[in-house]
């Protein structure tokens, strides 16, 4: 196999990882000369799903969690499992390209082995391959959050990824942070530029009710019948600012979803029923367990890793597959008459440095990026430590955020919100204006200061918490805890709502229930005035220079998590 | 009860009639009808500020079997807890033998549960209803229906969680 590592370090225009370059690397990492990405014939359908690229055209660093809890039902469960719980379950050996790829064990050590992940233009290699092999038998699927994350897709409202969607052939498309660009530009660009289907079976107009999009859509593929249901992010307008999508409702609607399946079934005749699903991964479960007839649930949304094997629910197939490119999943499947005979499912993490970039997709990327190339690479700070997001409760990257928020607009405790997209730097690297972005690009960008009370505090960690550790998934949102600054308090995932957080302090003291205190935040659900976050973050790290984690505010945690496997390390929570 | 504000709706062609109690949610236009001035308005029970009350005033008791025939969706999560769409679909041959007569709605902890009846003929074909209700904190919702052959039927409750937004995804 070869490597295009001329063309891809001309793509990157920096050599991220030179130490990976050294003869015989590659093979080494592969162990010999075998090619990942053959993989041999089966069946006469092949699906290809990717999801919740964040609009990342280019390849980027990204760590797995070590804290994603899970609980009630899905206690220990397949994707709440980190570190080496997650390398167990499937099976996959640490410090491996796969082992690099699924876990955050020895991160920084691995990523100047193996690589940064994903970009459209290896992506588009790989699909571009399998089309060649496979000809007209091959569906591409996007699960959404394609539109959001990146520089270029805000300051071009989301042409860039459009035109890169296009380019690759998606066939069907669901959203999320699609619609946080408005629900009159999401319109515009499904309408007129969008070559893929835009699917929603759960989008709903307020005033009548009626589907705003198309629920489903029909696929002749080796002369079966191939059903694609979309779902969109049932809490959309909970998630992000309701004012932005101001005439649809959103929702999980598992009775239409029951109805639609049906129909495609017995109206439309369909051999198979796959729903392109933007739930997360507990909501899919749950689902899958309540509607019959689903053969297969691509899912997205958390981020997580749930391959190399499908989770099974009855009948129903079900995974999730990854962010920011890192994962391209591909079932082949052996379709019957009104049933699924067989399959085989391939979970392939896109390792930049092993897959030559698609040349017409890297010109395209240049092209978008060319006339704000100045403003993407100017420098701000350089980082000593490993810079990331994904977490239950913070990230490095997150903490420094906070205290950018704090510093700059003179206050003692911050928030920022527990997304889960904004890729990582490695200790050394240069963060850039792009990087900056990467953590905050979004339309409701606006820094906010409010006065809170101890107990408002409170009662928005609170009512954060219960979003994510509620034991029902059909009452979780997705995403993370908020993120604090100068916060300080103990957790306990299992309790209910109001009863999670205890020993609350700021700056060390005791939180006063009635005392005001100042608080920074950003991303707020109304309409708010204020300078835009990456500004403030980006004149902080101008100012620093250089800039190291030493301290994470982080929680301390009940005993009972001290065996939780959704936890890689227990002891930086007081375990 | 002060401020409550009531309403009669006659749907076009299906005869049914809705009595909801709508507190303060703007829905309301100059010209509608007020339910304290149509007979036969069941004043009582839409007074009552607790459920058990509220339940015996309208239906006559407060232990109602579950049952898979009454069908009840409302999101989990509300988007709008000032307006939360719920819709009731009770399975009845809605013949002249056998059909569904009236239909109530609760919000368990609202200042007055009971949020709507609903009264059926036959010849609504469809005991089916869409309605926006208004709800202050995470409680839940249910549904009792009666049968023309005086059977009461309920939906399972069904949690709707209000809750302040962000940080998703």
């Amino acid at each position: 196999m070869r490597i295009g590592r001329r063309d891809f370090l001309q793509l990157l225009g920096i050599a991220g990882a030179a130490s990976f370059f050294t003869p015989g690397a590659v093979q080494a990492a592969w162990g010999g000369e075998s090619d990942p990405y053959e993989i041999p014939d089966y069946g006469n359908v092949t699906l290809l799903h990717m999801t919740d690229s964040h609009a990342q055209l280019l390849p980027v660093w990204w760590r797995e969690p070590d804290t994603n809890i899970g609980v009630g039902p899905v206690l220990n469960q397949t994707p709440h499992l980190c570190g080496k719980w997650m390398l167990d379950y499937y099976g996959v050996t640490r410090g491996t390209a796969d082992g690099y790829a699924y876990s955050c064990l020895d991160y920084d050590t691995l990523a100047h082995h193996y690589g940064k992940i994903g970009g459209y233009a290896h992506i588009a290699s790989l699909v571009k391959r399998y089309r060649q092999q496979l000809g007209k038998r091959v569906l591409l699927l996007d699960g959404g959050d394609t539109w959001q994350g990146s520089a270029t897709s805000l300051w071009t409202q989301a042409s860039d990824m459009v035109g890169a969607q296009n380019l690759l052939g998606v066939d069907d498309f669901v959203g999320h942070w699609e619609f946080t660009y408005g629900q009159d530009r999401v319109q515009h660009l499904v309408k007129n530029e969008l070559k893929a289907t835009f699917l929603a079976q759960n989008i709903f107009n307020t005033t009548w009710q009626e589907a705003v999009f198309k629920s489903y859509r029909i696929h002749e593929v080796s002369g079966r019948r191939i059903a694609v249901i979309g779902q969109a992010f049932p809490f959309t307008p909970i998630a992000n600012p309701a004012y932005l999508i101001p005439d649809w409702e959103f929702g999980i609607h598992t009775q239409h979803m029951q109805k639609v399946v049906r129909e495609c079934r017995e109206k439309e005749h369909a051999d198979l029923v796959v729903v392109l699903s933007h739930n997360g991964a507990d909501v899919d479960k749950k689902m899958a367990a309540l509607v019959k007839g689903i053969d297969i649930i691509l899912g997205g949304h958390t981020h997580d890793i749930m391959g190399p094997k499908p989770f099974m629910v009855n009948q129903t197939l079900i995974i999730n597959t990854s962010t920011n490119g890192k994962v391209l999943a591909r079932f082949d499947l052996d379709v019957g008459k009104g049933r699924l005979k067989g399959w085989r499912f391939h979970y392939l993490p896109v390792f930049s440095n092993l897959i030559h970039p698609d040349a017409e997709m890297a010109a395209y990327i240049e092209k978008v990026r060319a006339p704000y190339r100045e403003r993407l690479e100017k420098p701000l700070a350089t980082t000593g430590s490993l810079l990331y997001r994904r977490d239950n409760f913070n990230g490095t990257f997150d903490q420094l955020l906070c205290n950018a928020l704090r510093e700059e607009m003179d206050c003692e405790a911050a928030f920022s919100p527990g997304f889960r997209w904004g890729y990582c730097k490695l200790p050394g690297e240069t963060i850039t204006m792009e990087d900056v972005m990467g953590q905050t690009a979004i339309t409701y960008p606006q820094v906010t200061i409010n006065e809170y009370t101890g107990a408002e505090i409170k009662n928005i960690m609170e009512q954060v918490a219960d979003n994510i550790f509620n034991p029902d998934p059909y009452y979780q949102q997705g995403g993370d805890m908020i993120r604090v600054g100068n916060i300080q308090y103990a957790f306990n995932p299992d309790e209910k709502i109001q009863h999670r957080i205890t020993n609350m302090r700021i700056g060390g003291k005791m939180v006063s229930a009635t005392r005001k205190y100042k608080v920074a935040g950003w991303a707020s659900m109304h309409k708010s005035e204020g300078k835009p976050v990456w500004e403030i973050f980006a004149r902080w790290l101008e100012n620093k220079k250089h800039v190291e984690v030493e301290k994470m505010d982080l929680p301390t945690l009940n005993g009972d998590m001290r065996s939780n496997r959704g936890i890689a390390d227990p002891h930086p929570y007081g375990l | 009860m002060k401020n409550m504000k009531r309403r009669e709706f006659l749907g076009t062609g299906l005869t049914a009639t809705t009595m909801a109690a709508v507190a303060g949610t703007g829905l309301l236009r100059s010209g509608m009808a007020f339910a304290g001035n149509v007979a036969g308005w069941p004043a009582k029970p839409f007074e009552e500020k607790k459920l058990a009350a509220a339940m015996t005033d309208s239906i006559g008791k407060t232990e109602i079997p579950v049952s898979s025939k009454v069908r009840l969706s409302a999101p989990s999560i509300a988007e709008n807890g000032a307006a939360v769409p719920v819709t009731i679909e009770i399975d009845s041959p809605m013949n002249a033998d056998d059909y569904v007569k009236t239909v109530w709605l609760f919000v368990d902890h609202n200042p007055t549960p009971l949020a709507s009846q609903f009264n059926f003929t036959p010849g609504c074909g469809h005991a089916f209803i869409q309605q926006r209700i208004k709800m202050a904190k995470t409680d839940n919702v249910r549904v009792v229906a009666r049968t023309s052959k005086g059977e009461l039927m309920a939906s399972a409750p069904r949690k709707v969680k209000v809750t302040i937004g962000g940080c998703g995804g």
